[in-house]
């Protein structure tokens, strides 16, 4: 009998569990530990945080379903990894803190034979002062509650508006480093549907502000679509749909600081600006969540297993060389930790190789560059190779078995632009490969037959379909399997 | 009566491609949308078919 201890239940924690449960012999135990009580699905947050949707329509309780399965669910938090075990044991083990109401702060030891890291990232809003809901002065849609706080927030101004005042809206990255320009997107003009749907749109100066060195970046670095007889850079449909809403857009901006009603950031040419606003929603930058680990003597591994930036490092090609040599052959394909083959990290919490936007730096030495995104499709995959991989391990393979490259694999995304059945919009993009590969598409990186995007209320139909699959498919109710991942 | 000003030229909005009131009207076009959604769910499954 094997134990196989996963570390997260998000969109990548949760499909490894679930594809553990269908495909583990019974004899095997699935642990489950999570921080959070409740699963979360985060690309219908937006919505929570224009006050579409609530809370509870985008997440439910991770121990109530799991109560339906084999999978011991523990509400913790990892604190530390202990792959060659401790002087009394060689097993291999990992440190969790309860976060269970009236167990809080108890420790506990859970032995694994295999562990799957899919602890997401840690919203980083302390990378940047006076950045976040709790600390700072920005909103968030990073969690359903943060997403909520956004939408309450977001009333108080509507009234505002209606009352005949002029507000600034700001909306885009918190850091240069930022990542997940996705949900930024989605949510400044869900901002924009709302206003136009309480005819208070002309009060509200609405403005984008990212660490894109053009819109329409994500972090991949943009992409290429053939469309009416051209083949053109994202980066026009994206400066289309911001002016066709008129949203002014500021970009190559790293946030510096937030005081109250005052961004400070600095962009690319080295220059330094201040930018006032009433409401604001920033996206933090994403670290490790902290996992420390200890070999069996008690000395320190963390840096031998884990990235500085705190994501586990796996079976990528971390050898640092200047972006014109980079491949598509860097990314990891069985997330693997290469250390102790018993350990994988999947989703936002392995660490890439690199970024896959060009890295830029401004006058000043500043770091201005998305980060990968690795969110959404992408984590499901990797979650569903790793999860066979450990199931053949467990049969007598000697190596993984299944592989989910980024450079592989495309990606699809559906960015709500205005939640409604008949007026609504998204605009749905897809990539292939999500990592540009030189070698076989020479041109752009990019299959361009694959690779497309297009805006129209079909998007939002869509994206209201995949809201309710991926929850229904997420509650593991009857049938889930055969839904697409 | 007032004269309407001249569009001020060079300014950041004044580049992107805009769209027609066509393509604006088809965007939300019932029966090209619900043809559009099968074209997009086709496009996303040749796609899976291809990641996996």
């Amino acid at each position: 009998m094997a134990r196989v201890v996963v570390l997260g239940a998000g969109i990548a924690g949760h499909t490894a569990a679930r594809y553990l449960h269908l495909w583990l012999p019974k004899a095997h135990e699935i642990v489950v530990v999570s921080p959070n009580p409740k699963w979360n699905w985060i690309p219908s947050n937006i919505w929570v945080g224009v006050g579409q949707l609530t809370e509870q329509d985008v997440t439910f309780d991770l121990a109530e379903i799991y109560k339906k399965t084999r999978i011991d669910f523990r509400q913790a938090k990892g604190l530390s990894l202990h792959p060659e075990g401790n002087a009394a044991s060689a097993r291999p083990y990992v440190t969790v803190e309860s976060t269970l109401p009236g167990r809080e702060g108890q420790l506990e030891n859970i032995e694994y034979d295999y562990l799957i890291n899919a602890t997401g990232p840690k919203l980083n809003f302390g990378a940047t002062e006076g950045l976040g809901p709790e600390q700072g002065h920005t909103v968030s849609v990073c969690t359903a509650g943060h997403a909520k706080e956004a939408n309450d927030k977001l009333q108080v101004l509507v009234d505002a508006l209606k009352r005949g005042e002029k507000k600034t809206i700001v909306i885009g990255t918190g850091h240069g480093t930022c990542t997940c320009q996705g949900a930024a997107f989605e949510y400044i003009y869900n901002v924009d549907h709302i206003l136009r749907e309480q005819g208070v749109r002309q009060q509200a100066r609405i403005v984008w502000l990212s660490n894109e060195y053009e819109l329409g970046d994500f972090g991949m670095g943009g992409v290429h679509i053939e469309r009416g007889g051209y083949i053109t850079n994202g980066k026009t449909f994206a400066e289309s749909l911001m002016v066709e809403r008129g949203i002014e857009w500021i970009v190559r901006a790293h946030v510096k600081k937030v005081e109250a009603g005052k961004i400070h950031y600095e962009t690319l040419d080295g220059s330094f600006h201040a930018l006032e606003f009433d409401f604001s929603m920033l996206i933090p930058p994403f670290s490790g969540v902290g996992l420390k680990a200890f070999g069996r003597a008690e000395n320190d591994l963390t840096a031998q297993i884990f990235a500085p930036s705190g994501f586990m490092k796996v079976d990528a090609d971390y050898t640092a060389r200047p972006y014109a040599d980079w491949s598509a052959a860097d990314w990891p394909r069985t997330y693997q930790n290469p250390s102790y083959a018993n350990l994988f990290a999947i989703g936002i919490a392995f660490a890439p190789p690199h970024l896959i936007s060009k890295p830029m730096q401004s006058a000043n030495g500043t770091p201005i560059n998305p980060a990968p995104p690795r969110t959404g499709m992408p984590s499901a995959a990797m979650a569903i190779a790793v999860a066979k991989s450990i199931r053949d391990l467990l049969n007598g393979a000697e190596k993984p078995t299944h592989t989910a490259s980024m450079a592989q694999m495309g990606a699809a995304c559906v960015a709500s632009t205005g939640a409604h059945l008949l007026r609504g919009s998204a605009a749905t993009m897809t990539v292939y490969p999500i990592v540009p590969d030189y070698e076989k598409y020479p041109e752009y990186g990019r299959d361009l037959e694959l690779t497309f995007g297009e805006i129209g209320l079909a998007g939002h139909w869509m994206k209201t379909l995949l809201h309710h699959t991926f929850i229904y498919q997420a509650r593991m109710l009857p049938g889930w399997r055969l839904l697409p991942d | 009566m007032i004269k309407a000003g001249n569009k001020e030229p060079y300014q950041q909005a004044y580049y992107p491609p805009v769209p027609t009131g066509l393509t604006r009207a088809m965007r939300n076009n019932i029966v090209w949308q619900i043809v559009r959604f099968f074209v997009i769910n086709m496009k996303m499954l040749k796609l899976m078919r291809k990641s996996h």
